[in-house]
């Protein structure tokens, strides 16, 4: 099945520019039409007191039903910091060959861990991040090749050591997908 | 390309169960979910799971319980326990009960990440070390047992069916026909591999030393006897005993083996401990038994214990098409344990091979070989480098039947089979030279 579009939907505040860029990475990484939307929903009610995070469960079921369509990907960005249930905490999340993801800038940024801002290289991890769920939903599993876009990060520095590009193994299983 | 690992979650939250899914399903694993212990257990009777990430405190059968049940089915699956209540007491008990490792819930992405991997590196070498395991046995097999006569192919038949049994076997054929080859080929291919077989020349033993030598000894039992020291039964336990020239044990001995074949158990020489071990028994044996048993020379009773099943190994003469490959095999052999370069055999010296009659078999070919390539040029073996005109002095002969009947079967061939002249030359009359020719079962070559 071909892909029509991707739609980045943003829950929250994200800094000038940052969306601007994502939005032309990913555009050139998969060859389609990319929108970013602003979306409203009432985060309240995916704050799970005892562990002071954001079930990502919970709200990648709630973009699914409310913002995915069939004709598109879409993903939903968020500034606050997720989790689930066997994790103490996740930069995103997809259905696999599915409609929908779900990505948080909230870990990405340097100063999570004591260190300088730095605008540039949360923008150059937040773009790996997108792109990689968006990944997932086009049915690319976890790569071995340490440069490639859909290696797994379990660390914000584990990021930095990929490029925003598929590899050219993950591109033929994206064009192969596409071709279906 | 590397085996995809399958993966069975089984926890009573569905949200754990859907995180763990989708986290597993990403990473390219194969993922399947049960909600509970008994679905868990159906699920591993019908397919076989290689990680099981169960959670611990589940409705009706725990993850405890269900650990215990899951190493009962397969004794090598790597289950790894998760909890939200962590305690040591639970986590020693875990790991006692088999768990490969205990996490505690949740748990950081690469804690995950590396749980996983550590279990799949496991279940590699687990693969690996299997694959290893029958390459091992195969290399045996292909190394030891050369031939693709007939006559081979059939007792290569007769091992891989009595094989898997743990039938007492006699194995009979000439000497240097391969016996004990044929003994390591059994026990290779069979449940007691990886557990010793161990190997006792009933022939070179006077009866005592036999004794003491099969059942082990006390401190102090005789002379010598300065420790303890175990029998060949004792350390053959698991695997197989090889009893070698087993027509040469005394009368005595013949009782002795009978009781410890019937009870599996024995006593120290000079000790009151009863000790049982669990061995499977090979015999071989150049004499024919039967005829043995019926001198009243052998005991019928134990012959019948021994002979459950016999493998007659034929003697070289009768699978002459065989040499061409156990002449490359032997070349192979000394030209590496000498370093040298690997010769080659020129065609007449080989045909010369194949036309000698070997009364010593495999044994004297292969002594025939590394004199060549020790004599020889280093590039070919040549008609010059065998002593094929010559008296071949076999030094591994052990008993005077056996030389007796070597030389008598040389000196027919020399005299291609003229009884007068062959009984003139051996200094004993024709009716005499009939029965030794009867008695050793002696044919001319073809």
């Amino acid at each position: 099945m071909n892909l029509e579009s991707i739609t980045l939907i943003s829950f929250g505040i994200f800094e000038k520019g940052l969306l601007e860029t994502v939005l032309n990475d990913v555009e050139n990484e998969f060859q389609v039409p990319v929108r970013t939307q602003k979306g409203h929903l009432d985060l309240g009610e995916f704050y799970d007191s005892g562990r002071k995070q954001y079930d990502g469960n919970r709200l990648l079921k709630e973009i699914e039903i409310r913002f995915a369509s069939d004709t598109g990907k879409t993903l939903g960005l968020f500034n606050v910091d997720l989790f689930i249930p066997i994790l103490t905490y996740i930069f995103g999340q997809a259905f696999l060959n599915g409609r929908s993801g779900i990505a948080s800038i909230y870990r990405l940024s340097n100063e999570r861990y004591g260190l300088k801002a730095n605008e540039q290289i949360l923008a150059d991890r937040f773009r790996k991040e997108v792109i990689h769920e968006l990944g997932h939903t086009m049915g690319l599993i976890h790569c071995q090749n340490p440069i490639c876009v859909m290696r797994s990060s379990t660390y914000a520095e584990d990021i930095d050591q990929k490029e925003h590009h598929l590899c050219s193994k993950c591109r033929a299983d994206f064009e192969h997908h596409q071709n279906i | 390309m590397a085996k995809k690992i399958s993966i069975l979650i089984v926890d009573d939250e569905e949200s754990v169960r859907d995180s763990l899914y989708n986290w597993f399903i990403e990473d390219g694993y194969q993922v399947e979910c049960a909600e509970n212990a008994k679905k868990a257990l159906a699920i591993l009777e019908s397919g076989n799971y290689d990680i099981i990430l169960a959670d611990i405190k589940m409705p009706g059968m725990d993850g405890l319980e269900m650990l215990k049940r899951i190493k009962f089915l397969r004794k090598d699956s790597i289950v790894i326990i998760m909890t939200a209540f962590a305690t040591v007491d639970t986590a020693v008990q875990a790991l006692k009960d088999g768990a490969f490792d205990y996490v505690t819930k949740p748990f950081d992405p690469d804690d995950l990440s590396h749980l996983i991997r550590n279990a799949s590196k496991q279940i590699a070498l687990m693969d690996e070390n299997e694959t290893l395991k029958n390459q091992v046995v195969s290399l045996e097999n292909v190394s030891d047992l050369i031939g693709q006569s007939e006559a081979m192919k059939k007792v290569l038949r007769e091992i891989e069916s009595v094989a898997q049994s743990s039938a007492s076997v006699i194995i009979t054929g000439e000497s240097g026909t391969g016996k004990e080859l044929v003994a390591r080929a059994i026990h290779s291919n069979s449940s007691r591999k990886f557990f010793p077989m161990i190997s006792v020349h009933c022939g070179a033993l006077t009866e005592s030393l036999l004794e003491s030598e099969l059942f082990g000894h006390e401190k102090g039992a005789f002379t010598g006897a300065v420790y303890n020291r175990k029998g060949r039964f004792e350390m053959a336990d698991s695997g197989t005993i090889f009893l070698d020239e087993i027509a040469t044990i005394s009368p005595k001995m013949q009782v002795e083996l009978l009781r410890v074949l019937e009870s599996k158990s024995f006593v120290r020489v000079g000790g009151n401990k009863e000790i049982t071990s669990d061995f499977r028994v090979i015999c071989a044996t150049n004499r024919d038994l039967k005829t043995m048993v019926e001198k009243g020379i052998f005991r019928e009773d134990l012959f019948y214990r021994l002979n459950v099943v016999n493998i007659n190994v034929p003697p070289l003469r009768e699978r002459i098409e065989d040499i061409p490959l156990l002449v490359d095999h032997f070349i192979k052999k000394y030209c590496l344990s000498m370093n040298r370069p690997i010769v080659n055999i020129d065609a007449i010296a080989l045909k010369r091979l194949e036309e000698f009659p070997f009364p010593g078999n495999i044994r004297e070919l292969e002594n025939m070989v590394e004199r060549a390539i020790v004599v020889g040029n280093g590039k070919k073996i040549s008609i010059k480098d065998l002593p094929l005109g010559k008296e071949i002095v076999n030094t591994t002969f052990e008993s005077l039947d056996d030389l007796e009947k070597n030389h008598i079967f040389q000196i027919l061939n020399k005299y291609e089979w003229n009884i007068s002249v062959s009984a003139k030359a051996l200094k004993i009359d024709r009716v005499t030279l009939y029965n030794k020719i009867k008695k050793y079962g002696l044919k001319p070559a073809r």
